[in-house]
């Protein structure tokens, strides 16, 4: 019977939970629009060319050695043009970023610099390929050599680090405002009271609405992760199954927040409520939406005192940068930490039925 | 085993400076359809929830089917059934998917709930989620979760409150049969007729305090209450009516004109001789005149 009981609770919490718009709005739908937004929008930057126009014959692209010549396509896009003026007149107005022409040995690019990272990277390419055809005029093997390698996966890009960020915030979401909702609802229906007029015991209860709570992140997981994997191109390192039991940890100590809120509040509304105005800022702070490289280092400081922060360092760690399973243990024990405090400090607070 | 159903002693429960109960002892008997009647805020719920183990008694005992039920006793609840006052319903879920969940936290076969389902008059209404059933149809659903399990002691409170006078009606057919089996009710409500309708022996509380408690007949008569002989509008002239003997006092209504007297078999001859019968009502005592007679106040629910 207990079986039974808890079987049921579950299905009735899910079904609850499925058939509530808003609530599915705001843990599946919500997050996949930012990450198709910041999956489409960042994806596509470092792909984008730059647009040259060739100024009569440029005898310098013409003999560039068959590497050089592949990495000059992929760095432009090459429309011909005999007419300077024409050409000058196309970088002027944007729809050319440089026109290059052949002035005897010397090479003349007209640049526009309204787009800085444009106008770096073509000065930065013409010299290269300006010295090294001087290098091979030169006859002489080079001196130095330069190879580059990132510390990352090759294919890093901008859904990996999206991704983990994005689910965190997602779940944190879900586990907390699905918490609060459930007990202010249950409470002023006098749900509560009636269960516990029945033969069914806290335990029972409580561990139908977790149960629910992680199935839902985990669903949360398949559909970002499958999402990223199969849109934008998301590869996993070896030790992602590792984020399977810190999301799980996670999932506990976010719902702990929203119970400490369901405590807490008065109304369905206020308890949500508070919990979106826990997690919001949270998630802005814990880097879910922006690496937090670039900020001060105050801020960096009191990001490291939220859990959120754990977790999308967390998942990082096994999701995307490859390192070992263990270094979600110590995210997952501050997580564990911060779910005990928030459940006693919810337990002190909480009142069987509304004031 | 044998005994009352309910043995309430001395019970108190105290907020504050206000005493919510205040000293109520009561027995109810197996198989009896027991009310406690009371306007707003007398304490009726307050009393109730401790019956049904939700609040611990500051005073006094409380055994229900023999047992204790505060604490929270594992052996009693599968025992009552009990409706509160608000819908407590799971959110989103059909009427059928909710009393399914109670059945499976019962333990009871699901064709127990849906044979619940039919008795409550609910069949037609299964695939409708809770949230939009009208409150008669809520109250219906209610009561077939709080009896699912087939309780031997049934506590509702206030079923009928916040429906209108028909759907008040509807619900007391299906409220009547419910102890048929032997099965004991316990029923607060605020409603005078409801009570002298429902119930077997009715508590008259106020103040936390329990006034009177017997059957609504015997209250009624223990009152020595006049009798009120109503006569249709523009037939009897209020001061002609006055002078007839008997008559204690006259009053002139929009229904009628309503004459009070301790003797209706001679004012109801002097009125037979005038040919003014037509559509004459007579009403003795009801539970509202015991009411103010206990309380010196006029009822308000």
């Amino acid at each position: 019977m207990r079986w039974r009981g808890f079987a049921s609770l579950s299905r009735a919490i899910l079904r609850g939970f499925l058939r509530d718009r808003a609530a599915v709005f705001f843990a599946i739908v919500f997050p996949l629009m930012f990450l198709v937004l910041f999956g489409g929008i960042l994806g596509n930057q470092g792909a984008s060319e730059v647009e040259l126009v060739e100024v009569g014959q440029v005898r310098l692209f013409d003999e560039l050695p068959a590497g050089a010549r592949e990495a000059f396509e992929d760095t432009f896009e090459v429309t011909r043009t005999d007419d300077r003026a024409e050409a000058i007149e196309l970088v002027r107005s944007g729809e050319a970023d440089v026109a290059v022409e052949m002035d005897g040995s010397r090479l003349v690019a007209t640049y526009t610099g309204t787009d800085q990272v444009a106008s770096a990277m073509t000065r930065g390419t013409l010299q290269a390929f300006v010295d090294g055809a001087n290098l091979a005029a030169s006859g002489r093997p080079p001196a130095f050599d330069l190879e580059m390698q990132r510390v990352e996966d090759d294919s890093l890009e901008a859904i990996q680090f999206i991704t983990p960020g994005l689910l965190g915030w997602a779940v944190a979401m879900s586990a907390s405002f699905g918490a609060a909702a459930t007990l202010q609802g249950w409470r002023q229906s006098k749900l509560l009271r009636r269960l516990q007029l029945a033969p069914v015991s806290t335990r029972t209860v409580v561990g139908a609405r977790v149960a629910v709570t992680v199935a839902v992140a985990l669903a949360q997981m398949a559909i970002f992760v499958g999402l990223g994997a199969a849109a934008f191109g998301l590869q996993l390192a070896g030790a992602w199954p590792m984020a399977v039991p810190l999301l799980v940890v996670g999932t506990l100590c976010f719902m702990s927040l929203g119970l400490l809120a369901g405590a807490v509040a008065r109304t369905t509304e206020g308890a949500v409520n508070m919990a979106n105005f826990l997690v919001l800022p949270m998630a802005f702070l814990s880097g879910s939406f922006f690496p937090l490289d670039g900020t001060p280092g105050w801020l960096q400081a009191i990001s490291r005192v939220l859990p959120l922060w754990h977790l999308n360092q967390g998942m990082l760690d096994v999701m995307v940068r490859g390192q070992s399973a263990a270094a979600a243990l110590a995210p997952m024990a501050v997580l564990a930490g911060f779910a005990l405090v928030m459940t006693l400090a919810a337990a002190r607070l909480f009142r069987w039925e509304s004031a | 085993m044998t005994g009352p159903a309910i043995e309430v002693t001395d019970l108190v429960k105290v907020y504050g400076e206000l005493r919510a109960v205040d000293g109520v002892s009561l027995t109810v008997e197996e198989g009896e359809f027991f009310g406690i009647l009371g306007p707003n805020g007398a304490g009726k719920t307050t009393a109730l929830e401790m019956m049904e183990g939700l609040r611990r008694p500051d005073d006094g005992t409380v055994r229900v089917l023999g047992l204790p039920p505060w604490p929270r006793n594992a052996d009693l609840l599968p025992r009552i059934g009990v409706q509160l006052q608000a819908s407590s319903f799971f959110e989103r879920l059909t009427a059928r998917e909710q009393i399914h969940t109670f059945a499976d936290l019962y333990g009871v076969p699901g064709a127990q709930a849906d044979g619940w389902l039919e008795r409550v008059g609910m069949a037609d209404k299964a695939g409708d989620r809770v949230e939009d059933l009208s409150g008669g149809q809520a109250q219906r659903l209610s009561i077939a979760c709080a009896l699912v399990h087939e309780p031997e002691v049934v506590f509702l409170d206030e079923p009928t409150a916040a429906l209108d006078p028909q759907a008040r009606r509807n619900l007391w057919d299906l409220l009547s049969g419910l102890n048929d089996s032997g099965r004991t009710v316990v029923l607060t409500t605020h409603y005078m007729d409801e009570a002298e309708v429902l119930c077997d022996r009715v508590a008259i509380v106020d103040h936390g305090r329990l006034l009177r408690l017997d059957t609504p007949a015997a209250l009624v008569r223990g009152l020595d209450a006049p009798t009120r002989i109503t006569v249709g509008p523009g037939l009897l002239d209020p001061v002609r009516a006055g002078a007839l003997p008997a008559v204690d006092d006259v009053a002139v209504r929009v229904d009628g004109t309503v004459l009070t007297t301790r003797s209706p078999a001679a004012v109801l001859a002097r009125l037979a001789e005038a040919e003014q019968l037509d559509g004459v009502r007579v009403q003795t005592g009801t539970l509202e005149d015991v009411f103010l007679d206990l309380t010196g106040r006029e009822y308000r629910a």
